[in-house]
Protein backbone atom coordinates (compact mmCIF):
# COMPACT_ATOMS: atom_id res chain seq x y z
CA UNK A 1 0.00 0.00 0.00
CA UNK A 2 2.72 2.69 1.26
CA UNK A 3 4.61 1.56 -2.04
CA UNK A 4 2.45 1.60 -4.46
CA UNK A 5 0.85 5.08 -2.87
CA UNK A 6 4.91 6.51 -3.01
CA UNK A 7 4.89 5.17 -6.73
CA UNK A 8 2.01 7.42 -7.47
CA UNK A 9 2.79 10.39 -5.95
CA UNK A 10 6.80 9.75 -8.04
CA UNK A 11 4.40 9.53 -10.87
CA UNK A 12 1.99 12.46 -10.57
CA UNK A 13 5.29 14.48 -9.32
CA UNK A 14 7.25 13.41 -12.76
CA UNK A 15 3.84 14.46 -14.44
CA UNK A 16 4.17 17.94 -12.88
CA UNK A 17 7.22 18.56 -13.65
CA UNK A 18 7.03 17.33 -17.55
CA UNK A 19 4.20 20.14 -17.92
CA UNK A 20 6.81 22.14 -16.84
CA UNK A 21 9.95 21.18 -19.06
CA UNK A 22 7.60 20.42 -22.08
CA UNK A 23 6.89 22.89 -24.97
CA UNK A 24 2.90 22.59 -23.94
CA UNK A 25 3.59 25.23 -21.39
CA UNK A 26 0.13 25.55 -19.24
CA UNK A 27 0.16 29.23 -19.73
CA UNK A 28 -1.55 31.33 -21.08
CA UNK A 29 -4.43 30.00 -18.92
CA UNK A 30 -8.02 31.95 -18.71
CA UNK A 31 -8.90 33.33 -15.47
CA UNK A 32 -12.64 33.55 -15.30
CA UNK A 33 -12.60 34.68 -12.09
CA UNK A 34 -11.29 38.24 -12.89
CA UNK A 35 -15.01 39.96 -13.62
CA UNK A 36 -14.66 42.32 -16.76
CA UNK A 37 -17.20 44.43 -18.87
CA UNK A 38 -18.47 42.20 -21.66
CA UNK A 39 -16.03 41.20 -24.52
CA UNK A 40 -13.03 41.24 -22.36
CA UNK A 41 -11.19 38.12 -21.13
CA UNK A 42 -8.00 38.32 -18.39
CA UNK A 43 -5.63 35.48 -19.27
CA UNK A 44 -2.73 34.52 -16.58
CA UNK A 45 0.00 35.05 -18.86
CA UNK A 46 3.24 34.09 -15.85
CA UNK A 47 2.63 33.12 -11.92
CA UNK A 48 4.77 32.87 -8.88
CA UNK A 49 6.90 34.90 -10.13
CA UNK A 50 7.40 36.69 -7.00
CA UNK A 51 6.40 40.82 -5.80
CA UNK A 52 5.75 41.83 -9.19
CA UNK A 53 5.65 45.69 -8.67
CA UNK A 54 5.91 47.98 -12.00
CA UNK A 55 5.47 46.15 -15.30
CA UNK A 56 6.88 47.85 -19.17
CA UNK A 57 6.74 46.42 -22.37
CA UNK A 58 8.84 47.19 -25.53
CA UNK A 59 7.45 47.48 -28.82
CA UNK A 60 9.12 43.83 -29.98
CA UNK A 61 6.74 42.08 -27.10
CA UNK A 62 9.72 41.89 -24.35
CA UNK A 63 7.89 42.27 -21.03
CA UNK A 64 9.89 43.45 -18.09
CA UNK A 65 8.92 43.54 -14.54
CA UNK A 66 10.47 44.99 -11.08
CA UNK A 67 10.28 42.81 -7.97
CA UNK A 68 10.18 44.68 -5.03
CA UNK A 69 11.85 41.82 -3.27
CA UNK A 70 14.76 39.39 -4.33
CA UNK A 71 13.68 36.06 -5.68
CA UNK A 72 16.24 33.74 -6.13
CA UNK A 73 18.50 36.90 -5.86
CA UNK A 74 17.01 38.81 -8.80
CA UNK A 75 15.12 42.05 -9.06
CA UNK A 76 14.04 41.95 -13.08
CA UNK A 77 12.28 39.43 -14.77
CA UNK A 78 12.12 39.67 -18.59
CA UNK A 79 8.97 37.54 -19.89
CA UNK A 80 9.74 37.27 -24.03
CA UNK A 81 6.15 36.88 -26.05
CA UNK A 82 7.27 38.03 -29.59
CA UNK A 83 4.13 37.16 -31.52
CA UNK A 84 1.73 38.39 -28.66
CA UNK A 85 -0.24 34.84 -28.48
CA UNK A 86 0.40 35.41 -24.49
CA UNK A 87 2.61 32.23 -24.48
CA UNK A 88 6.16 33.28 -23.01
CA UNK A 89 8.84 31.57 -24.99
CA UNK A 90 11.51 33.26 -23.18
CA UNK A 91 12.16 34.02 -19.40
CA UNK A 92 15.20 35.69 -18.13
CA UNK A 93 16.13 37.58 -14.51
CA UNK A 94 18.46 39.98 -14.02
CA UNK A 95 19.35 42.79 -11.33
CA UNK A 96 20.31 42.27 -7.90
CA UNK A 97 18.41 45.34 -6.34
CA UNK A 98 14.88 45.54 -5.24
CA UNK A 99 12.55 47.66 -6.27
CA UNK A 100 9.27 49.20 -7.75
CA UNK A 101 9.82 51.45 -10.94
CA UNK A 102 10.61 49.75 -14.44
CA UNK A 103 10.22 51.75 -18.09
CA UNK A 104 11.01 51.17 -21.43
CA UNK A 105 11.88 54.25 -23.89
CA UNK A 106 13.73 54.47 -27.17
CA UNK A 107 16.06 51.61 -26.67
CA UNK A 108 16.74 51.71 -23.17
CA UNK A 109 15.16 50.23 -20.01
CA UNK A 110 15.03 52.12 -17.04
CA UNK A 111 14.68 50.51 -13.28
CA UNK A 112 14.39 51.76 -9.96
CA UNK A 113 15.62 50.70 -6.93
CA UNK A 114 14.24 52.75 -3.51
CA UNK A 115 17.52 54.63 -3.55
CA UNK A 116 18.57 54.98 -7.17
CA UNK A 117 17.60 54.92 -10.65
CA UNK A 118 19.97 52.86 -13.43
CA UNK A 119 19.48 52.28 -17.09
CA UNK A 120 20.26 49.30 -19.52
CA UNK A 121 21.16 49.64 -23.29
CA UNK A 122 18.96 47.49 -24.77
CA UNK A 123 19.36 46.00 -28.96
CA UNK A 124 17.11 46.33 -31.80
CA UNK A 125 15.37 43.30 -30.64
CA UNK A 126 13.92 45.36 -26.91
CA UNK A 127 16.62 42.88 -25.22
CA UNK A 128 19.10 44.48 -22.73
CA UNK A 129 22.54 44.10 -23.94
CA UNK A 130 24.44 43.66 -20.84
CA UNK A 131 22.24 42.49 -17.70
CA UNK A 132 25.19 42.69 -15.33
CA UNK A 133 26.12 46.43 -15.89
CA UNK A 134 23.17 49.09 -15.82
CA UNK A 135 24.56 52.94 -16.15
CA UNK A 136 23.54 54.38 -12.44
CA UNK A 137 21.95 57.65 -13.51
CA UNK A 138 20.43 59.06 -10.41
CA UNK A 139 21.81 58.00 -6.84
CA UNK A 140 21.52 58.86 -3.55
CA UNK A 141 17.19 59.51 -3.17
CA UNK A 142 16.22 59.72 0.24
CA UNK A 143 14.67 56.17 1.64
CA UNK A 144 13.48 56.42 5.21
CA UNK A 145 11.55 52.81 4.89
CA UNK A 146 8.02 54.45 4.82
CA UNK A 147 6.80 55.04 0.88
CA UNK A 148 10.42 53.98 0.01
CA UNK A 149 9.58 52.89 -3.95
CA UNK A 150 10.83 55.46 -6.32
CA UNK A 151 8.49 55.22 -9.21
CA UNK A 152 9.78 56.31 -12.48
CA UNK A 153 8.24 57.69 -16.32
CA UNK A 154 9.81 59.28 -19.01
CA UNK A 155 8.50 62.37 -20.89
CA UNK A 156 9.32 62.43 -24.72
CA UNK A 157 12.12 65.10 -24.11
CA UNK A 158 14.68 63.04 -22.59
CA UNK A 159 13.81 63.53 -18.96
CA UNK A 160 13.18 60.66 -16.12
CA UNK A 161 10.27 61.65 -13.66
CA UNK A 162 10.30 59.99 -10.03
CA UNK A 163 8.19 59.59 -6.65
CA UNK A 164 10.06 60.27 -3.88
CA UNK A 165 7.62 59.78 -1.42
CA UNK A 166 7.04 61.34 2.16
CA UNK A 167 8.95 59.23 5.32
CA UNK A 168 5.69 60.28 7.05
CA UNK A 169 1.80 60.14 7.28
CA UNK A 170 0.61 63.12 7.75
CA UNK A 171 4.69 65.50 8.79
CA UNK A 172 3.78 65.44 12.42
CA UNK A 173 6.86 66.15 14.89
CA UNK A 174 6.55 62.63 15.87
CA UNK A 175 4.68 60.34 13.14
CA UNK A 176 1.34 58.90 13.70
CA UNK A 177 1.50 59.95 16.77
CA UNK A 178 -1.77 61.08 18.81
CA UNK A 179 -1.63 64.98 20.04
CA UNK A 180 1.96 65.63 18.07
CA UNK A 181 1.73 68.56 16.26
CA UNK A 182 2.21 69.68 11.76
CA UNK A 183 5.90 70.80 11.26
CA UNK A 184 5.77 74.40 9.56
CA UNK A 185 7.16 74.27 7.22
CA UNK A 186 7.09 70.90 6.75
CA UNK A 187 11.06 69.95 6.33
CA UNK A 188 10.34 66.88 4.26
CA UNK A 189 9.33 68.60 1.81
CA UNK A 190 12.99 69.46 0.32
CA UNK A 191 13.90 66.08 -0.25
CA UNK A 192 10.43 63.99 -0.34
CA UNK A 193 7.04 64.29 -0.83
CA UNK A 194 7.05 64.94 -4.69
CA UNK A 195 8.36 64.00 -8.04
CA UNK A 196 11.82 64.77 -9.30
CA UNK A 197 12.83 65.66 -12.84
CA UNK A 198 16.37 64.20 -13.58
CA UNK A 199 18.01 63.80 -17.24
CA UNK A 200 17.38 60.70 -18.65
CA UNK A 201 20.55 60.40 -19.96
CA UNK A 202 23.18 61.74 -17.79
CA UNK A 203 24.83 59.47 -15.03
CA UNK A 204 25.73 60.03 -11.92
CA UNK A 205 23.24 62.33 -10.88
CA UNK A 206 21.93 63.37 -7.08
CA UNK A 207 19.49 65.83 -6.15
CA UNK A 208 21.81 68.65 -6.94
CA UNK A 209 21.23 67.71 -10.63
CA UNK A 210 17.64 67.54 -10.25
CA UNK A 211 14.46 69.37 -10.09
CA UNK A 212 11.36 69.59 -7.42
CA UNK A 213 9.08 69.18 -10.43
CA UNK A 214 5.66 68.95 -8.67
CA UNK A 215 5.43 69.28 -4.28
CA UNK A 216 3.01 68.61 -1.56
CA UNK A 217 2.45 64.78 -2.80
CA UNK A 218 2.59 62.49 0.26
CA UNK A 219 3.38 59.34 -2.06
CA UNK A 220 2.67 58.41 -5.25
CA UNK A 221 3.27 54.90 -7.08
CA UNK A 222 0.91 55.14 -10.08
CA UNK A 223 2.10 57.99 -12.64
CA UNK A 224 2.13 58.11 -16.26
CA UNK A 225 3.31 60.82 -19.19
CA UNK A 226 0.09 61.39 -20.80
CA UNK A 227 1.71 61.71 -24.77
CA UNK A 228 -1.41 63.34 -26.23
CA UNK A 229 -1.64 65.85 -23.99
CA UNK A 230 2.18 65.62 -22.82
CA UNK A 231 1.48 66.02 -19.17
CA UNK A 232 2.94 64.45 -16.25
CA UNK A 233 0.00 62.51 -14.43
CA UNK A 234 0.29 61.05 -10.98
CA UNK A 235 -1.89 59.21 -8.31
CA UNK A 236 -1.52 60.05 -4.91
CA UNK A 237 -1.92 57.75 -1.84
CA UNK A 238 -3.96 59.72 1.10
CA UNK A 239 -3.25 60.38 4.75
CA UNK A 240 -3.76 57.59 7.03
CA UNK A 241 -5.77 57.92 9.97
CA UNK A 242 -7.77 60.55 10.74
CA UNK A 243 -10.24 58.66 12.98
CA UNK A 244 -7.30 57.42 15.28
CA UNK A 245 -5.26 60.50 15.72
CA UNK A 246 -8.61 62.67 15.97
CA UNK A 247 -11.54 60.81 17.12
CA UNK A 248 -12.94 64.25 18.57
CA UNK A 249 -12.99 65.14 14.68
CA UNK A 250 -14.09 62.12 12.64
CA UNK A 251 -15.88 58.91 13.07
CA UNK A 252 -14.53 55.32 11.62
CA UNK A 253 -16.82 55.80 8.60
CA UNK A 254 -15.69 59.23 7.93
CA UNK A 255 -11.95 58.09 8.07
CA UNK A 256 -12.25 55.26 6.26
CA UNK A 257 -13.74 57.48 3.07
CA UNK A 258 -11.75 60.46 3.71
CA UNK A 259 -9.64 61.57 2.54
CA UNK A 260 -9.73 60.71 -1.60
CA UNK A 261 -7.04 59.25 -3.55
CA UNK A 262 -6.25 61.98 -5.80
CA UNK A 263 -5.13 62.14 -9.67
CA UNK A 264 -3.21 65.40 -10.53
CA UNK A 265 -2.41 66.78 -13.86
CA UNK A 266 0.81 68.22 -13.14
CA UNK A 267 3.22 71.21 -14.85
CA UNK A 268 6.44 71.92 -13.70
CA UNK A 269 6.14 74.00 -10.03
CA UNK A 270 2.74 72.75 -9.05
CA UNK A 271 1.68 71.77 -5.08
CA UNK A 272 -0.59 69.36 -4.70
CA UNK A 273 -1.19 70.95 -0.74
CA UNK A 274 0.09 67.69 1.23
CA UNK A 275 0.61 68.09 4.69
CA UNK A 276 -1.50 71.08 5.43
CA UNK A 277 -4.56 70.04 3.26
CA UNK A 278 -6.26 66.97 2.01
CA UNK A 279 -8.85 66.76 -0.96
CA UNK A 280 -12.79 65.71 0.74
CA UNK A 281 -14.58 64.24 -2.18
CA UNK A 282 -17.58 64.43 -0.28
CA UNK A 283 -17.29 68.23 0.19
CA UNK A 284 -15.77 68.73 -3.27
CA UNK A 285 -13.06 71.01 -1.21
CA UNK A 286 -9.57 71.11 -0.18
CA UNK A 287 -9.45 70.80 3.83
CA UNK A 288 -7.10 71.81 6.12
CA UNK A 289 -5.60 69.03 8.04
CA UNK A 290 -6.21 68.47 11.67
CA UNK A 291 -2.42 68.92 11.95
CA UNK A 292 -2.81 72.08 10.90
CA UNK A 293 -5.73 73.61 12.83
CA UNK A 294 -8.35 71.77 10.49
CA UNK A 295 -11.28 70.37 11.73
CA UNK A 296 -12.84 69.16 9.23
CA UNK A 297 -14.48 71.96 7.36
CA UNK A 298 -12.22 74.50 7.73
CA UNK A 299 -10.40 74.71 3.49
CA UNK A 300 -7.15 75.63 2.55
CA UNK A 301 -4.60 75.92 0.00
CA UNK A 302 -5.57 78.55 -1.91
CA UNK A 303 -2.13 78.05 -3.98
CA UNK A 304 -2.60 74.54 -4.22
CA UNK A 305 -3.99 72.76 -7.64
CA UNK A 306 -7.26 70.93 -7.87
CA UNK A 307 -7.42 67.34 -8.14
CA UNK A 308 -8.40 65.82 -11.59
CA UNK A 309 -10.38 62.95 -10.13
CA UNK A 310 -10.84 61.90 -6.63
CA UNK A 311 -11.58 58.43 -5.60
CA UNK A 312 -12.70 57.15 -1.97
CA UNK A 313 -9.90 56.88 0.44
CA UNK A 314 -7.29 54.37 1.09
CA UNK A 315 -7.74 52.24 -1.79
CA UNK A 316 -4.07 52.68 -2.75
CA UNK A 317 -3.30 53.49 -6.32
CA UNK A 318 -0.26 51.71 -7.54
CA UNK A 319 -0.68 51.93 -11.10
CA UNK A 320 -1.72 54.53 -13.92
CA UNK A 321 -1.71 54.14 -17.63
CA UNK A 322 -3.20 56.17 -20.15
CA UNK A 323 -4.72 53.60 -22.54
CA UNK A 324 -3.35 54.95 -26.70
CA UNK A 325 -4.05 51.25 -28.20
CA UNK A 326 -6.78 50.36 -30.88
CA UNK A 327 -7.57 47.07 -29.78
CA UNK A 328 -10.12 48.15 -26.76
CA UNK A 329 -13.52 50.00 -27.92
CA UNK A 330 -13.24 53.52 -28.83
CA UNK A 331 -14.21 54.93 -25.34
CA UNK A 332 -11.24 53.44 -24.04
CA UNK A 333 -8.69 55.38 -26.25
CA UNK A 334 -6.94 58.25 -24.03
CA UNK A 335 -8.59 57.20 -20.42
CA UNK A 336 -6.74 56.24 -17.46
CA UNK A 337 -6.63 53.20 -16.06
CA UNK A 338 -5.74 53.13 -12.07
CA UNK A 339 -4.84 49.77 -10.04
CA UNK A 340 -5.82 49.83 -7.05
CA UNK A 341 -3.90 47.96 -4.56
CA UNK A 342 -6.71 47.46 -1.53
CA UNK A 343 -7.03 49.11 1.25
CA UNK A 344 -6.01 48.69 5.28
CA UNK A 345 -7.12 51.56 6.33
CA UNK A 346 -10.57 51.26 6.08
CA UNK A 347 -10.71 49.07 9.16
CA UNK A 348 -13.12 48.40 11.00
CA UNK A 349 -15.44 49.23 7.68
CA UNK A 350 -14.79 46.57 4.84
CA UNK A 351 -11.97 47.24 2.61
CA UNK A 352 -11.85 48.73 -0.69
CA UNK A 353 -9.94 48.78 -3.67
CA UNK A 354 -8.36 45.11 -5.08
CA UNK A 355 -9.21 46.26 -8.60
CA UNK A 356 -8.15 48.02 -11.65
CA UNK A 357 -10.62 51.26 -12.50
CA UNK A 358 -11.15 53.12 -15.53
CA UNK A 359 -11.52 57.05 -16.40
CA UNK A 360 -13.06 57.86 -19.81
CA UNK A 361 -11.08 61.12 -20.97
CA UNK A 362 -12.08 63.73 -24.13
CA UNK A 363 -10.61 66.89 -24.76
CA UNK A 364 -8.14 66.00 -22.53
CA UNK A 365 -10.50 65.53 -19.26
CA UNK A 366 -12.43 63.19 -17.70
CA UNK A 367 -15.66 62.81 -19.81
CA UNK A 368 -17.36 60.19 -17.00
CA UNK A 369 -17.17 59.10 -13.65
CA UNK A 370 -14.60 56.62 -13.04
CA UNK A 371 -15.79 53.15 -13.02
CA UNK A 372 -14.35 49.06 -11.55
CA UNK A 373 -13.35 48.14 -15.43
CA UNK A 374 -11.11 44.40 -13.94
CA UNK A 375 -12.45 43.35 -10.00
CA UNK A 376 -12.12 39.92 -7.72
CA UNK A 377 -8.21 40.16 -8.36
CA UNK A 378 -8.71 39.38 -3.71
CA UNK A 379 -10.99 35.97 -4.88
CA UNK A 380 -13.52 36.97 -2.66
CA UNK A 381 -16.16 39.54 -2.23
CA UNK A 382 -16.03 40.94 1.27
CA UNK A 383 -12.21 41.57 2.14
CA UNK A 384 -11.63 41.78 5.95
CA UNK A 385 -7.61 42.17 6.30
CA UNK A 386 -5.78 42.55 3.28
CA UNK A 387 -3.65 39.35 4.53
CA UNK A 388 -6.49 37.34 2.54
CA UNK A 389 -6.66 38.79 -0.47
CA UNK A 390 -5.64 36.17 -3.30
CA UNK A 391 -3.99 38.76 -5.54
CA UNK A 392 -3.64 42.85 -5.35
CA UNK A 393 -3.01 44.73 -8.49
CA UNK A 394 -0.14 46.65 -8.50
CA UNK A 395 1.63 47.23 -12.44
CA UNK A 396 -0.23 48.36 -15.74
CA UNK A 397 1.23 48.24 -19.08
CA UNK A 398 0.28 48.00 -22.33
CA UNK A 399 0.86 45.37 -25.06
CA UNK A 400 2.04 46.07 -28.59
CA UNK A 401 -1.18 44.82 -29.63
CA UNK A 402 -3.59 46.86 -27.56
CA UNK A 403 -4.10 44.65 -24.70
CA UNK A 404 -3.68 45.65 -20.99
CA UNK A 405 -1.15 43.99 -18.74
CA UNK A 406 -1.81 44.22 -14.78
CA UNK A 407 0.69 42.54 -12.29
CA UNK A 408 -0.21 41.54 -8.75
CA UNK A 409 2.47 41.48 -6.18
CA UNK A 410 0.84 38.94 -3.89
CA UNK A 411 1.87 35.75 -5.98
CA UNK A 412 3.43 37.52 -8.96
CA UNK A 413 0.53 36.66 -11.42
CA UNK A 414 1.07 38.58 -14.41
CA UNK A 415 -2.62 38.93 -16.54
CA UNK A 416 -2.83 39.88 -19.94
CA UNK A 417 -6.72 41.68 -20.57
CA UNK A 418 -7.84 41.28 -24.27
CA UNK A 419 -10.92 42.62 -25.78
CA UNK A 420 -12.62 40.79 -29.22
CA UNK A 421 -15.70 42.12 -30.28
CA UNK A 422 -19.44 39.97 -30.46
CA UNK B 1 -6.79 2.13 37.99
CA UNK B 2 -4.45 4.00 35.46
CA UNK B 3 -7.28 5.16 33.47
CA UNK B 4 -8.42 6.59 37.25
CA UNK B 5 -5.54 8.86 37.54
CA UNK B 6 -5.62 9.83 34.34
CA UNK B 7 -9.42 10.74 34.48
CA UNK B 8 -8.63 12.69 38.02
CA UNK B 9 -5.53 14.50 36.59
CA UNK B 10 -7.39 15.44 33.34
CA UNK B 11 -10.41 16.66 35.59
CA UNK B 12 -7.76 19.11 38.10
CA UNK B 13 -5.69 20.07 34.97
CA UNK B 14 -8.82 21.69 33.05
CA UNK B 15 -10.61 23.33 36.28
CA UNK B 16 -7.07 24.84 37.12
CA UNK B 17 -7.12 25.91 33.27
CA UNK B 18 -10.79 27.10 33.79
CA UNK B 19 -10.37 29.08 36.72
CA UNK B 20 -7.31 30.97 35.07
CA UNK B 21 -9.33 31.58 32.15
CA UNK B 22 -12.02 33.44 34.07
CA UNK B 23 -9.66 35.26 35.92
CA UNK B 24 -8.42 37.43 33.35
CA UNK B 25 -11.53 36.98 30.90
CA UNK B 26 -12.40 40.23 32.01
CA UNK B 27 -8.98 41.70 31.24
CA UNK B 28 -9.99 40.54 27.61
CA UNK B 29 -13.11 42.19 26.97
CA UNK B 30 -11.88 45.00 28.17
CA UNK B 31 -8.62 44.45 25.96
CA UNK B 32 -10.42 44.25 22.84
CA UNK B 33 -12.39 47.76 23.08
CA UNK B 34 -8.65 49.14 23.74
CA UNK B 35 -7.72 46.76 20.47
CA UNK B 36 -10.45 48.32 18.83
CA UNK B 37 -9.59 51.91 19.42
CA UNK B 38 -5.95 52.50 19.33
CA UNK B 39 -4.60 49.14 17.42
CA UNK B 40 -7.28 47.68 15.17
CA UNK B 41 -6.78 49.42 12.38
CA UNK B 42 -3.00 48.90 11.75
CA UNK B 43 -3.00 45.41 12.81
CA UNK B 44 -6.04 44.39 11.29
CA UNK B 45 -9.63 42.79 12.82
CA UNK B 46 -7.82 39.58 12.89
CA UNK B 47 -4.23 40.38 14.18
CA UNK B 48 -2.90 39.80 10.83
CA UNK B 49 -1.27 43.10 10.14
CA UNK B 50 -0.81 44.94 6.41
CA UNK B 51 1.93 42.69 4.01
CA UNK B 52 4.98 44.65 4.04
CA UNK B 53 4.00 47.63 5.97
CA UNK B 54 2.54 46.74 9.50
CA UNK B 55 3.55 43.58 11.37
CA UNK B 56 1.06 40.53 12.27
CA UNK B 57 0.71 39.54 15.63
CA UNK B 58 0.27 35.82 15.07
CA UNK B 59 2.62 33.46 15.53
CA UNK B 60 5.58 35.60 16.65
CA UNK B 61 7.68 35.81 19.55
CA UNK B 62 6.51 39.32 19.85
CA UNK B 63 3.82 38.23 21.29
CA UNK B 64 4.44 35.35 22.46
CA UNK B 65 7.67 36.12 24.26
CA UNK B 66 8.73 38.02 26.86
CA UNK B 67 6.33 40.00 27.94
CA UNK B 68 8.93 43.15 29.08
CA UNK B 69 9.85 43.10 25.85
CA UNK B 70 6.29 43.67 24.65
CA UNK B 71 5.39 45.72 27.40
CA UNK B 72 8.30 48.03 25.82
CA UNK B 73 7.54 47.87 22.59
CA UNK B 74 3.53 49.53 23.32
CA UNK B 75 5.02 52.26 25.42
CA UNK B 76 8.31 53.10 23.36
CA UNK B 77 6.65 52.29 20.22
CA UNK B 78 9.10 50.36 17.30
CA UNK B 79 10.71 50.96 14.00
CA UNK B 80 12.60 48.60 11.56
CA UNK B 81 10.83 45.16 12.49
CA UNK B 82 11.82 42.30 11.13
CA UNK B 83 9.30 39.39 12.26
CA UNK B 84 9.67 35.92 10.27
CA UNK B 85 12.14 36.67 7.63
CA UNK B 86 9.86 39.85 6.50
CA UNK B 87 9.75 43.73 6.82
CA UNK B 88 7.77 46.21 7.34
CA UNK B 89 8.34 49.94 7.05
CA UNK B 90 5.58 52.29 8.40
CA UNK B 91 6.72 53.18 12.45
CA UNK B 92 4.71 52.62 15.51
CA UNK B 93 4.22 55.52 17.22
CA UNK B 94 4.61 55.22 21.16
CA UNK B 95 1.36 54.33 23.18
CA UNK B 96 2.84 55.43 26.56
CA UNK B 97 -0.08 57.89 27.10
CA UNK B 98 -2.70 54.74 27.75
CA UNK B 99 -3.16 53.79 31.75
CA UNK B 100 -1.11 50.44 33.15
CA UNK B 101 -4.71 48.76 33.53
CA UNK B 102 -5.30 50.08 29.33
CA UNK B 103 -1.93 48.45 28.39
CA UNK B 104 -2.08 45.04 30.39
CA UNK B 105 -5.57 44.84 29.48
CA UNK B 106 -5.12 45.22 25.18
CA UNK B 107 -1.78 43.00 25.53
CA UNK B 108 -3.52 40.58 27.75
CA UNK B 109 -6.30 40.83 24.85
CA UNK B 110 -3.54 39.99 22.06
CA UNK B 111 -1.75 37.28 23.96
CA UNK B 112 -4.78 35.25 23.56
CA UNK B 113 -6.54 35.95 20.52
CA UNK B 114 -5.82 35.37 16.94
CA UNK B 115 -4.88 31.53 18.08
CA UNK B 116 -2.33 33.12 20.49
CA UNK B 117 -2.40 31.66 23.94
CA UNK B 118 -0.34 33.63 26.60
CA UNK B 119 -0.37 34.20 30.40
CA UNK B 120 -1.86 37.85 31.44
CA UNK B 121 -0.13 41.06 31.59
CA UNK B 122 -0.57 42.51 35.05
CA UNK B 123 -0.85 46.39 35.70
CA UNK B 124 1.62 45.97 37.95
CA UNK B 125 4.42 44.46 35.34
CA UNK B 126 3.33 47.55 33.19
CA UNK B 127 3.98 50.05 35.88
CA UNK B 128 7.38 48.32 36.77
CA UNK B 129 8.41 48.40 32.77
CA UNK B 130 7.63 52.64 32.48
Amino acid sequence: MKTSFKAAALILFGLGLASFTHSDSPYPKNDEAIKLPDGFKAQVVAENLGSARHITITPQGNIYIKLSKLKDGKGIVMLQDKNNDGKVENQKTFGNYIGTGIYAKDNYLYASSDNDVYRYKLNDQGEVIDMNQPEKIVSGLINRRQHESKSIVLDNSGNVYVNIGAYSNACQEKDRTKGSKGMTPCPILDSAGGIWQFSASKLNQTYANGTRYATGLRNVVGLDWNTSLNKLFVMQHGRDQLFQLYPELYDAKQSAELPAETMYAVNKGDNCGWPYIYYDQLQKKKILAPEYGGDGKKTGGDDVIDPTVAFPGHMAPNGLLFYTGSMFPERYKNGAFIAFHGSWNRAPEKQKGYFVAFVPFKDGKPSGEWETFADNFAGMEEIQSPGQAKHRPCGLAQGPDGSLFVTDDVKGSIYKITYKAK
Amino acid sequence: MKKFIIAVVVLVLSYAGAFAQKASKQSIEKGKLVYEQYCLTCHQVDGSGVPNLNPPLIKTTFVAGDKKKLISIVLKGLNDVEVNGETYSNPMPPFDFMSDEEIADVLTYVRNSFTNKGSAVTAAEVKASR
